[in-house]
């Protein structure tokens, strides 16, 4: 028997019928595993959450996976075709526009039905920013699952969810004050030989 | 010469049921013959410690019959597995809760130097920065009869100790000491990240 | 299903108590039967347990940043590390992971082969779970002994397939690394034929112990509910009655062709829990004997695939498989090059642990050790 994988446009729909008002983005997955997800904005997260929890069709009752993501910024450069003036005539020139996309986290919930047995329904959460603006409402009250796991991507991303019952770090000690995960932490160089120290920071 | 004669002599009065012995021999053959460890595996390699301890490969036969859980009743800390920096302060904090004399073995990739997990934010890179080891084991994990063969190799150490003389053991040095400074978490790693009096890496020949 | 389920415990102990009543004792991680290096800050009221909390991150050697700078075959020897009692079914769920996300398919002998392997591995860890259990309730190694020699004979033949006894780095993105050869596959029909023996004998001496039934029925119950809220998988899931084992509802590999059982729990209990893994023994040796029977002949991988240097397109994918433990899944996120952009580990043992203060609430400190023992963690899985 196997499991029945869910659309992620039907889920999209219902969630937009059910809960009025919310913003809901499908993203698109280029692999062939087709695991599509939607991002889901911060005000009505906990009440889509519930709703995927209660409806009747979808009991996604199992948050399988809370996975932290750290996007840099990252620049897009496309062609485009504009009109300029050269030498005094108007032709179309093609320019190479570069637009920056500001780097934020991410938090990717796996939601699966132990009772229906389909699945996964992907979901996600981010952040305004990598900086300042952190906060994220928690699912733990609706999935009790996510409880460490929201946890360990506060402790290693610095994603703040708001909601959480006991959010503090998991993994490294209360003191620590970095959050390694990010994709521009650099590991102190004073712990290591000078035999490595020309061996360069790729590994860092 | 003088040495086989002693051993002749002996030989020839073991037959008539009469041992003898010098007083270092008799100390060293008791304490080699009856390391007890400490209960102590971090990570994988204390599996293989586990299987070392079980049926087929019995560490037992060697002396180590009982594994103590306090590190007051242990002679011996076979640090099995990665340290992280998390834990590094617990296990010299164990080490200097034992009472002398008291050994090392370093079993394990991790616990020599970091091991495979070196680039690693929360890895210590080998025990030996914070506690002095006496044996290394490498090998990710080594296999049971290698550390039947560290424990040989350590009972082998222990056999050639000497009670008098410079070359004596620490624990019969009054003045070394028997206890090393545990680190602290810091906001980004360990502090000190190394005890400077133990540990002694290589030099790179510039 | 009430919200309150998911609602943290802790919400309902005062913080401070009166005249110093409770004692606070830290039980790790330097501890017998801890499973490693684990700790619980455990409050008492006398002997029971008020509050009880873990603290992780004693083995933490960030596996998941390591594998961002590395690429996807180069992470499958620390995959062998996660849960380093069963490596086969840690490899298998990566290239399966990496079989998603770039698309490769897999040759019939080598789903054969996987599922042979896996079953074995989780025979032997369903062995030295259980001996382990009854180390720490006090039957100081009789259980364990019998276990780990068993234990040597799968690892025996581990040795002689991959060349390494725990850290097999056996699976490879679209098959298995060598094939393998028939006397080693008579081998295990020999150890297949031998083993039901060794569990009736392990059966006979535990599964009716007088002290065994008295230390653990009614000891540690998880309601359905909230093993359900609570992400809990694995045994410890259909130990509460729950019929979710991934083999049956993903149907990964070939173990939709194998007719098992799948053992189902009715209290919830460290004695159900224990019951769980003897009876799923039982159901990985009819796998086992129907594999071997039925393996066909044919390549492992195929050679065209390419492992070292690969790129798999953009995109991401979330593989998991039934290991030992519980649900152990990989989350890969590709941006087109050689390194993945992220690498998640979904821990079932870390996932498991949620419920351990629920479970433990009220109960003495005695019992906290055999509840702990029963979750079945292994920490490099906890903490990666």
């Amino acid at each position: 028997m196997k499991a029945q994988t869910i659309n992620a446009e039907q889920v999209k729909a219902a969630i937009e019928a059910a809960v009025p008002g919310c913003r809901v983005e499908l993203l698109h997955n280029g692999s062939p595993s087709a695991q599509h997800s939607l991002v889901l904005d911060h005000e009505h997260a906990v009440e889509i959450a519930h709703f995927l929890r209660d409806d009747a069709e979808l009991r996604l009752d199992f948050c399988s996976n809370v996975t932290g993501v750290d996007w840099l910024d990252t620049e897009i450069s496309e062609k485009v075709k504009t009109k300029k003036l050269v030498d005094g005539v108007e032709t179309e020139v093609e320019e190479v526009k570069k637009t920056t996309v500001p780097g934020r986290l991410e938090a990717v919930y796996h939601l699966f039905s132990m009772e229906m047995k389909h699945g996964p329904v992907i979901v996600r959460l981010r952040t305004g920013n990598r900086t300042d603006d952190v906060r994220v409402p928690s699912l733990t009250p609706v999935w009790r699952s996510a409880e460490f796991q929201e946890r360990e991507v506060f402790d290693l991303y610095g994603v703040v969810f708001e909601g959480h019952p006991d959010l503090r770090r998991i993994l490294m000690w209360d003191e620590f004050t970095d959050h390694p995960m990010r994709k521009d932490y650099v590991a102190p160089a004073d712990d290591d030989e000078p035999l490595h120290a020309a061996a360069g920071e790729r590994a860092r | 010469m003088e040495q086989t004669e002693t051993e002749a002599l002996k030989a020839e009065l073991r037959k008539h049921g009469i041992l003898t012995t010098t007083f270092e021999e008799l100390y060293n053959w008791g304490r080699k013959n009856s390391v007890w460890p400490l209960t102590f595996g971090l990570a994988c390699c204390a599996i293989e410690m586990i299987a070392t301890t079980m049926a087929r490969y019995d560490l037992a036969r060697f002396g180590a019959e009982v594994f103590r859980a306090s590190p007051r009743q242990a002679d011996l800390i076979i640090v099995s597995g990665t340290v992280t920096k998390k834990m590094a302060p617990q296990v010299v904090r164990l080490y200097n809760q034992m009472p002398e004399p008291k050994y090392v073995i370093a079993m394990g990739a991790c616990a020599i130097s970091g091991g495979p997990f070196r680039d690693g934010y929360n890895v210590l890179k080998g025990i030996d920065r914070y506690i002095p080891v006496d044996v290394h084991i490498p090998g990710c994990p080594p296999r049971p009869e290698a550390l039947i063969d560290a424990f040989m190799m350590l009972q082998k150490k222990i056999s050639e100790q000497q009670l008098t003389g410079e070359s004596r053991p620490r624990h019969l040095h009054s003045e070394l000491p028997s206890e090393f400074k545990v680190p602290d978490y810091g906001e980004h790693g360990l502090e000190p990240t190394e005890n400077a009096e133990v540990w002694n890496p290589l030099k790179v020949i510039q | 299903m009430s919200v309150e389920i998911a609602e943290h415990r802790m919400t309902e102990l005062t913080s401070d108590p009166e005249g110093g009543q409770l004692l606070e004792i830290s039980m790790g991680p330097h501890h017998p039967s801890t499973h490693g290096v684990f700790r619980m800050n455990v409050t008492l009221e006398g002997e029971r347990v008020m509050r009880l909390k873990p603290v992780f991150g004693y083995l933490h050697r960030n596996h998941e940043k390591i594998a961002e700078n590395a690429s996807y075959l180069a992470s499958i020897p620390y995959t062998d590390r996660l849960d380093y009692l069963c490596s086969m079914t840690n490899n298998w769920g990566y290239a399966l992971s990496v079989e998603k996300l770039a698309g490769i398919a897999v040759p019939e002998r080598a789903e054969y082969i996987r599922v042979i392997v896996a079953e074995l591995t989780r025979l032997q860890n369903h062995a030295s779970l259980i001996g382990f259990l009854m180390q720490d309730m006090g039957a100081s190694g009789t259980p364990l002994m019998y276990a780990f020699r068993e234990r040597e004979k799968i690892l025996d033949l581990f040795e002689s397939l991959t060349g390494s006894r725990m850290m097999c780095n056996y699976m490879r993105f679209g098959g298995v690394r060598v094939d393998t050869s028939p006397e080693w596959l008579d081998e295990v029909r020999a150890l297949v034929g031998r083993f039901p023996q060794f569990l009736d004998e392990y059966e006979q001496l535990l599964t009716e112990n007088e002290i065994l039934m008295s230390r653990t029925q009614g000891v540690g119950v998880l309601p359905r509910e909230l093993a359900v809220n609570a992400g809990v998988t694995g045994p410890m899931l259909r130990a509460s009655g729950v019929n979710y084992d991934i083999r049956k509802v993903d149907g990964y590999g070939v173990y939709d062709r194998f007719a098992f059982r799948v053992p189902l729990g009715e209290h919830g209990d460290v004695y159900d829990r224990y019951m769980m893994r003897a009876l799923e023994m039982r159901e990985s040796l009819k796998i086992l004997e129907q594999a071997l029977r039925e393996i066909p002949a044919g390549p492992v991988i195929d050679p065209k695939t390419r492992l070292r240097g690969l790129r798999p397109k953009a995109g991401e994918a979330y593989g998991r498989i039934e290991s030992p433990k519980g649900e152990l899944g990989f989350f890969l996120i590709s941006n087109g090059t050689t390194e993945p952009y992220r690498y998640r580990v979904r821990p079932p043992s870390l996932i498991n642990l949620t419920v351990l203060e629920d479970m433990c609430l009220g109960r003495s400190v005695a019992d906290v050790v055999v509840i702990l023992g029963s979750v079945d963690i292994v920490l490099g899985e906890v903490d990666r």
